[in-house]
């Protein structure tokens, strides 16, 4: 397995998702539209014997310049990473996601490639079309074209995390549709587009202020225009973040199983809700100020609006990953990657046997350490380091107080009941033996601060029971019983 | 020998394909083609650049062609990652276990693909758009071209490297990082093998793109002709299909043996004909007479595209014979863990484990008992271990049981320096409830 013993696993899809939606919200899904608009206001009020006004459009085309920059490179890029880094941290659990979502992402694909070639087009065709009116008219049509496309986007890809939050009746009927028409899919919808037009809006401000001088006419005007823009989404997202924040739990509550994870569930839920309420208000403000006093708006107000903005996404993720947890698939896999069905049969035989990679199958007192690595590395390597972030060393000394020595049988007794108290982590696979391992691997690690490298640099160990030669056997045998079956019928 | 025994067999992801696996290999290959044709573009595009750049330092009609080559890239380069999003889908669908192996096997590697390529990227927009602001420092701009292609030259290989790991099982257990992945015999001459590839397609898209009807060429170039920029494509090309035979061949002639069959030969050399018959077309291009340079034009592009396809389908049947052993143990292994999964979830050993009672205790027995498994990991006697210690309980709650239900069901938050308390609503019966505080009261 893949792992990452400073950073931790899931910070690294965590940090390129998040970076993904603030870039593909805010520069691609809310900005199209707006710098298409503005781009259709320099062609009105332009004077009757130009096709538009020059500077204005001029201005409409740097904002389009930074946007497509960033965009083609790490706005592509990072959508890209966040298949290699769940390929890599989560394997089973996107490798399941895209069997079942296989014609969704494919769509999903085709509207992609036809956003980009219309981004490329709307993009490289801009300063060609200022050579008559027609052209520019067709250039514009072109921008809301792709401000469609961008949106089609984002509504499929919502559709498919929507899923991921909620699998609906996926699970007994697996199939495509009962996965996309999820409880909360048309809320979290609702919510997206204003709130991707707000941050359309305010990285247009942020990028007007860079892009025009000060105390210009064109400035004032450009300011006025982004904060209307803002300004009328605003109650919208509001709205819309009021009936998502509404629905969220009833869906969540199905999830957690107990009273502590809605308790855990409700300060990050209240957090959330300060953060959408501040953020809000902070963008609101500043906007108003755009609107009816735009000289008075200043630099530091227009990147702090932008940072708030930033964050309140950020948060969002955040949240919504959070209330994922203990699933990656709700109902159907932990997260990790151990599917709720075969935990009886982990339960019984132990995780080890039926890993494919394994160093040690039966457990004695001389293995036990090393027994113990593995078992950390089915079981809660996903979410936990040996020294780095969210440490399993870490979260023990807190509970039972820093710097003294860790006790296995206390730790023994905690973990089969941690996913009670703690709904975020999944129940511990495993017997009885692999728990004796793995407490004193974790002592193991606090003596020696120990680090605990993955496949990609230590490479792996092949379990003899999972390997060809046992296989093949096995194979073999079943075979023979089955002939035995057919002579004695 | 031993490390023939060891091949692991994976478990497989218990869900169908989610359509039939003819259709899905089709898909991936026309796919791939689609987005390998613009990673040729855009790495032969900026090779060229890179190349005619520095010849411009002498003569600057190659200044010219640099800049105009240069423009494509970036857009070459747009279509060449969207369009990789579907090879990368039916190939997680269709390979899930050997790919994501691989992957993990050669983790840092790959995950390296996503800022080096981003820095590629936006490397090359660097460079497009500061063509003219840096005219006075041009080896400044070249180097900046420079770096972009050095990473889009490593891209490539940590690609090849990841896809032909997957096919080998039997190695995975002895790979150590991506360094030892990179070294396995094949991953060079199908490298160079593309580097050839990238440089064919370029120059027969060089000659194309000179050849547009409405592509001002007269107004850019000052002394080059449509025949001279075209002829340099053309030139590009045989170097390229050159180095793609050459590679073609020892490629073949190092592939290890486990895939080949009589079928991966007949269809490879079939695909390396075409190309001999590609590079004679070219070849008469540039010394045939002017007038005569587009006489293959077509052909050649048709002939390009057979091949692609050919080669694309050798390379899927190759893969096929290579692992379809191992895939069949892989399924067999994989129902097998269904069964016995599905057994055991018909079967559950008993979870809740037996209590272990202590005698001592009497009639309390039961409470004592519960309370060791499920608060004794953070509540003791005397002492504070993650919680209060009971003696505390007990004076806050004597005579009062009912309350002290209520918090173990769902308790508050009560000591600023203490973490939360889970609660135990539906772990525990109203009846073990009882017993428990029953015992936890009767501490002294
Ligand atoms: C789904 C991810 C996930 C998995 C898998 C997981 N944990 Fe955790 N664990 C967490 C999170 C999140 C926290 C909270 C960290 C914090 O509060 O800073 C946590 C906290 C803890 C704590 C501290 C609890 C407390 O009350 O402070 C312990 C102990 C712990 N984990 C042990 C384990 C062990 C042992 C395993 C493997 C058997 C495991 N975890 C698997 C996510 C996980
Ligand atoms: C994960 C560790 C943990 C487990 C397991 C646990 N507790 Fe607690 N308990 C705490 C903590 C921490 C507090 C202090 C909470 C506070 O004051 O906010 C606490 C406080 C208490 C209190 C004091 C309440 C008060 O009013 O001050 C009682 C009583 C109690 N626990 C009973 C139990 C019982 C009974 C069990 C077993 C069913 C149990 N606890 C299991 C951590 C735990």
């Amino acid at each position: 397995m893949f792992h990452l013993d400073w950073l931790n696993d899931r910070f690294l899809i965590a940090m390129i998702a998040i970076l993904h939606v603030i870039i593909n919200h805010g520069l691609a899904v809310g900005f199209i539209p707006f710098v298409t608009w503005l781009e259709q206001k320099g062609v009105r009020n332009s004077s009757p014997n130009e096709i538009t006004n020059p500077e204005w459009d001029k201005m409409a085309y740097k904002l389009m310049w930074t946007a497509f920059i960033i965009t083609t490179t790490i706005g592509a890029m990072t959508g890209v990473g966040i298949w290699f880094s769940a390929s890599l941290v989560s394997p089973a659990s996107i490798g399941s996601l895209i069997r079942v979502f296989y014609w969704a992402w494919f769509t999903e694909w085709i509207v992609f490639v036809t956003e980009v070639v219309l981004i490329l087009i709307y993009f490289l065709t801009w300063k060609n079309s200022n050579k008559s009116l027609d052209a520019k008219l067709r250039h514009i049509k072109f921008g809301w074209f792709l401000a469609i496309f961008s949106w089609i986007t984002m509504a499929l890809i919502v559709a498919i995390l929507g899923f991921m939050m909620d699998p609906g009746n996926w699970k007994t009927d697996h199939s495509l549709l009962t996965g996309v028409f999820n409880p909360i899919y048309l809320p979290q919808l609702l919510f997206r587009t204003p709130t991707a037009m707000v941050v359309g809006g305010t990285y247009g401000l942020l990028m007007i202020f860079l892009f025009t001088k000060k105390d210009t006419e064109i400035r004032t005007k450009a300011v006025k225009l982004a904060g209307k823009w803002i300004l009328a989404w605003t109650p919208l997202a509001l709205i819309a973040a009021i009936i998502y924040y509404n629905v969220m739990p009833n869906a969540m509550k199905a999830n957690l199983s107990t009273a502590v994870g809605t308790m855990d569930f409700a300060q990050y839920y209240d957090l959330l809700k300060y953060i959408i309420i501040g953020a809000i208000s902070i963008v609101f403000i500043v906007a108003s100020i755009a609107v009816f006093k735009p000289k008075l708006l200043k630099t530091y107000m227009v990147i702090t609006s932008v940072v708030a903005i930033m964050s309140f996404l950020a948060i969002f993720e955040r949240v919504r990953e959070f209330i994922r947890k203990p699933y990656v698939i709700g109902n159907y896999m932990y997260s990790n990657l151990l599917r709720e069905e075969d935990y009886p049969l982990y339960k019984k035989d132990g995780i080890l046997k039926h890993a494919t990679y394994a160093s040690v199958t039966e457990i004695t007192n001389e293995n036990k350490i090393q027994a113990g690595k593995d078992v950390f590395m089915y079981t809660c390597s996903r979410c936990h380091t040996t020294n780095g972030v969210n440490a399993i060393t870490y979260v023990f000394e807190r509970m039972y107080g820093f710097g003294k020595p860790l006790n296995e049988d206390d730790m023994a007794s905690y973990i089969p009941n941690m996913h009670e108290g703690r709904t975020y982590m999944p129940p511990f696979a495993g017997n009885k033996k692999e728990l004796k391992a793995l407490v004193a691997y974790i002592k193991h690690l606090q003596q020696t601060g120990e680090t605990l490298e993955g496949a990609q640099t230590e490479g792996i160990v092949v379990n003899q029971k999972n390997n060809s030669d046992a296989v093949s056997k096995m194979v073999e045998r079943l075979k023979e019983e089955q002939n035995k079956k057919l002579v004695t019928k | 020998m031993l490390l023939q025994i060891n091949t692991p067999i994976p478990k497989d992801i218990p869900l169908e394909l989610p359509l039939p696996e003819w259709l899905l290999v089709t898909l991936l290959v026309v796919s791939f083609l689609l987005h390998i044709i613009f990673i040729n573009l855009m790495l032969g595009g900026s090779i060229i650049t890179l190349w005619a750049q520095i010849k411009g330092l002498k003569n600057k009609e190659y200044d010219i062609f640099a800049h105009e080559i240069s423009k494509t890239i970036t857009v070459n380069k747009s279509m060449a990652v969207v369009l990789g999003v579907a090879p990368l889908l039916s190939i997680n669908t269709l390979y899930t276990i050997y790919f994501y192996s691989a992957n993990a096997l050669t983790g840092f590697a790959w995950i390296m693909i996503i800022p080096l390529v981003t820095i590629a990227f936006l490397l090359t927009y660097l460079h497009k758009y500061t063509w003219e602001k840096l005219e006075q420092s041009k080896k400044v701009h070249i180097a900046i071209m420079g770096l972009a292609v050095v990473i889009f030259l490593f891209i490539p290989l940590i690609f090849l490297t990841n896809v032909n790991l997957m096919m080998f099982p039997e190695k995975w257990g002895t790979i150590k990082g991506f360094m030892s992945a990179l070294v396995l015999p094949n991953v060079f001459p199908r490298y160079f093998e593309f580097l050839g590839a990238c440089l064919a397609v370029t120059g027969i898209f060089i000659v194309w793109y000179n050849n547009r009807k409405n592509y001002p060429f007269e107004e850019t170039y000052k002394t080059f002709t449509r025949y001279d920029v075209k002829k340099i494509g053309y030139s590009i090309a045989i170097i390229g299909l050159g180095l793609q035979i050459l590679f073609g061949i020892i490629v073949l002639f190092t592939l290890p043996a486990k895939g080949i069959g009589y079928d991966v030969i007949a269809v490879m050399t079939a695909a390396g004909s075409l190309l001999v018959i590609v590079l004679w077309w070219a070849y008469k291009a540039i010394t045939n007479e002017q007038q005569h340079i587009d006489q293959h034009f077509k052909k050649i592009v048709f002939t390009m595209l057979a091949f692609m396809v050919l080669y694309g389908g050798s390379r899927q049947m190759y893969r096929h014979n290579a692992l379809h052993k191992h895939q069949d143990l892989v399924a067999a292994n994989t129902a097998e863990f269904q069964r016995l999964s599905k057994e055991a979830r018909e079967n559950p050993v008993e979870v809740k484990e037996e209590l272990e009672l202590d005698a001592s205790l009497g009639e309390l027995a039961t409470g004592g008992a519960i309370f060791k498994q499920k608060c004794g990991a953070c509540h003791k006697k005397d002492e504070k271990l993650v919680g209060p210690p009971m003696l505390e309980m007990v004076s806050i709650y004597k005579g009062k049981v009912d309350d002290l239900k209520n918090w173990i069901k769902a308790p508050g938050k009560k000591r600023p320096d203490f973490p939360q308390m889970p609660g135990f609503k539906d772990q525990l019966s109203d009846e073990e409830l009882s017993e428990l505080t029953k015992y936890i009261l009767s501490i002294k």
